[in-house]
């Protein structure tokens, strides 16, 4: 493997790593927008209390390796979803601030807002991580130059937008997974709804994603079907997308978890899988697409990065473990809760 | 409107706002880390609703710290695409570094701080703290070291119409980096113990019994004159040295030098006239300028008329920014130089007035810093990248500026209300556990 596509899957290992991790704690937002009481309210936000911080950094450290290793992708695509770039932020900054000041004054209203910052940022947040990935494999309109052309309204397409609709499905069962293993009682029943609601939904809107993309988006499956590593991914998707009703029914919820996050693992696996070498797609020619060799930093850079990543991410995991083996189990309240 | 323009106002904007957190973050996580190895080594119950009163108001500013600085990684690409297909090669390492080494470990860790104090071992949970005040400073690092870039390239080469990296250390330990980083860092405690130092005043005003109050100031003021005396000596000294040897233009402008001279004053106060440029009403100290920054008071040293007319950074601000934070890093030293004597003399929890004082300075080693940031970032102009990239080459060009425009207004508008917001609360979290009422404490 060269250099280039080494830092093309761990950019994507970054990207899958949030969206399971930061997707479930998305769809706990979603969710808490059909919560029922105070109480229970309180049982979504302690149940990522703890961990949600550090979920986010994957989406930052992706930001940042992009940046590193593949710097003409970061600078093209960031100022062409400017606006878009704008709303995930003024979606992140409503979550993040929730946490902290809603449980600092008394008074319905109060708590009623950052409620509401809370779950509509979390659910735009959800919908445009599907938008962004499906605009960046639909492709978008990049010309000769490697200049974008494209405007704001123009990546509404309909690929994008069904593929945005998909994601919220995808974290909403991620996080009705996640609050299986977190709740007790009526609750955790609840979630198991949801947790097939959000499959259901998921599993529609895929098949609907995959029909327009073989008509919309060709260039994703062209080399891809060649490839065996493809066909393994779509073993394991569909092995572990089939895996989530049947866990759920047994009652398993950590299987359900394990089972929905490598649906969500797979998934970005293939399309990455169809990008390759490709970056971003362009609409106008796929000539003009953004690939791995001509969007790259130099193997000087993009060494350096590897040492960086390889003492690093280890590290990264095992602390990350730990905490997560620390904060196990149902949500219990005391004096440090929300 | 002018793209490059509205993109500086919005960088300036979101930048300064989010520049007021991580530096009492860092200080807060440190002053917590003695904090809480006392209330473990001791088991005193006073030191653990300290550790759990300040570990609040880290989490607080935490918070808004993160949120205020997703934007800040995206924007070189949003708002700068071709400063940062220019600068990529170099750019984007310490950016990633600083979330594989830094904002994992912090966020990591700041979770098990503040969740886990009852479910894992004492010496574990002094240890997340430990690693909340590592990480935030090894962040501190990678920023400043990507900033530093931008003020003294090195390590690269130009090649394909970018910079290229030629030696992975030698860009970050480019000449500035270190300096800059031990200065900012030094600072960043002085903010941390100045914002300790008001919650313990306000506490102490409130109770005269307070104990949280009592034990945050005899903490608080020594490590907080300590600081400061760091930020100036040795460190503010080497900065300027440096700024002196590499950056000649931002010198002379922060100094406030308009002609060549042998024998340059220190400029202590001066009114700014930009055009022609000249000092009026100013207050000087002959050959100090030469002695400080080149060891001799005979030195030659290149004012403003040695550069191109457009080499030359915005006179009135980069001078007043530099001067008011020099005066304002003084008066803070005489702040806690005061406070420590009090406190060795026993006279500090009866001087109601130096309390009252206490409380009332805390927004301004916060504007210091505001100001090293502006005198350090406008005096680098016209350039992005010193010597190397203009800011007016620098924009991304797809991006209009109407859309500009909005985004300003949008997080113009968030980040009033969240400032707002930060400041009430954070004043009203100090208040816990005291009762005025009463005039005594009462358990939380």
């Amino acid at each position: 493997m060269d250099l280039p596509t080494i830092w093309f899957v761990l950019v994507g290992v970054l990207i899958i790593g949030y969206a399971v991790l930061d997707g479930f704690d998305l769809g706990v937002g979603v969710l808490y927008l059909v919560a029922r009481s105070d109480e229970e309210r309180r049982i979504y936000l302690n149940a990522i209390g703890p961990v949600w911080d550090g979920n986010e950094v994957w989406l930052l450290t992706a930001g940042g390796a992009l940046f590193a290793a593949f710097p003409v992708v970061y600078a093209t695509v960031f100022s062409a979803f400017y606006l878009a770039m704008m709303l995930v932020v003024v979606a992140l900054i409503a979550r993040a601030v929730s946490f902290e000041f809603r449980g600092k004054l008394e008074g319905p209203g109060w708590k009623k807002l950052w409620d509401l910052c809370f779950g509509v940022g979390s659910l735009l947040a959800a919908v445009l991580y599907g938008v962004a990935v499906g605009n960046v494999v639909g492709g978008i309109p990049i010309d000769a130059s490697g200049t974008f052309t494209g405007s704001f309204l123009g990546l509404l397409n309909p690929l994008a937008l069904v593929c945005g609709l998909m994601s919220l499905a995808m974290f909403t069962m991620q996080g009705a997974a996640y609050m299986c293993l977190k709740s007790e009682g009526e609750l955790r029943e609840r979630m198991r709804g949801w947790t097939m609601r959000g499959w259901l939904a998921f599993a529609v809107l895929y098949a609907a994603v995959t029909l327009l993309a073989i008509f919309l988006a060709p260039h994703a499956f062209e080399g891809a079907l060649a490839n065996p590593l493809f066909w393994v991914l779509l073993v394991l998707f569909a092995v572990s997308a089939t895996a989530v009703p049947l866990s759920r029914r047994r009652g398993r919820d950590g299987r359900t978890f394990l089972a929905s996050s490598v649906t969500i693992a797979s998934l970005i696996g293939l399309a990455a899988v169809g990008m390759f070498p490709r970056v971003v797609a362009s609409s106008i020619d796929l000539a003009n697409s953004l690939t791995i060799y001509n969007s790259a930093s130099t193997p000087r850079t993009q060494t350096a990065m590897l040492i960086i990543a390889l003492i690093g991410m280890p590290l990264v995991l095992a602390y990350t473990a730990y905490v997560y083996k620390v904060f196990k189990g149902k949500v219990v309240f005391d004096e440090a809760s929300y | 409107m002018d793209p490059v323009l509205l993109s500086r106002i919005q960088f300036a904007i979101t930048a300064g706002f989010h520049f007021i957190f991580p530096p009492i973050s860092i200080g807060l996580a440190w002053l917590l880390v003695v904090v809480e190895g006392r209330a473990w080594r001791s088991g005193d119950p006073d030191y653990v609703r300290m550790g759990k009163l300040f570990g609040k108001l880290l989490a607080f500013t935490f918070a808004v710290g993160v949120a205020t600085g997703i934007l800040l990684e995206f924007q070189f690409g949003t708002n700068w695409a071709r400063y940062s297909k220019f600068v990529g090669d170099i750019f984007g390492a310490p950016l990633a570094a600083e979330g594989v080494f830094a904002f994992f470990l912090e966020s990591t860790f700041l979770g098990l701080y503040l969740f886990g104090r009852d479910r894992v071992p004492k010496a574990v949970h002094w240890f997340s703290i430990l690693m909340v005040a590592v990480g935030a400073t090894i962040s501190a690092f990678w920023i400043i070291v990507a900033n530093s870039w931008q003020q003294t390239p090195a390590g690269y080469a130009i090649r394909n119409g970018r910079a290229e990296l030629e030696t992975f250390w030698g860009a970050v330990f480019n000449p500035s980096t270190l300096p800059r980083y031990f200065h900012t860092l030094a600072a960043t405690l002085v903010v941390g113990a100045f914002v300790m130092a008001a919650v313990s005043a306000y506490r102490l005003l409130k109770n005269r019994e307070d104990e949280i109050g009592k034990r945050g100031l005899k903490l608080a003021l020594p490590w907080g004159l300590a600081a400061a005396i760091l930020v100036a000596v040795p460190f503010g000294h080497w900065h300027a040295v440096q700024v002196a040897e590499t950056q000649p233009a931002k010198f002379a402008a922060m100094e406030g030098l308009y002609t060549s001279q042998e024998g340059a004053p220190l400029v202590l106060f001066g009114l700014v006239h930009v055009e022609p440029p000249e000092l009026r009403a100013k207050v000087e100290i002959p050959g100090l300028l030469g002695w400080l920054a080149f060891g001799d008071p005979h030195a030659m040293i290149r004012g403003i008329d040695a550069f191109p007319a457009d080499e030359v950074p915005p006179l009135w601000l980069t001078f007043v920014s530099f001067h008011n934070m020099v005066i304002l890093g003084g008066l803070l030293i005489a702040v806690m130089g005061w406070g420590v004597l009090q406190l060795w003399r026993r006279r500090l929890f009866e001087s109601r007035r130096f309390l009252k004082l206490l409380v009332w300075v805390v927004p301004l080693p916060v504007i210091a810093c505001q100001f090293g940031w502006v005198a350090a970032e406008v005096g680098r102009q016209p350039w992005i990248v010193y010597g190397l990239l203009r800011t007016s080459d620098a924009h991304s060009e797809t991006v209009a500026a109407g859309e500009i425009l909005f985004s300003i207004f949008l997080f113009g508008a968030i980040y009033c209300f969240l400032g707002a917001l930060w400041v009430y609360l954070m004043v009203k979290e100090a208040r816990h556990g005291l009762d005025p009422a009463l005039g005594k404490e009462v358990t939380a």
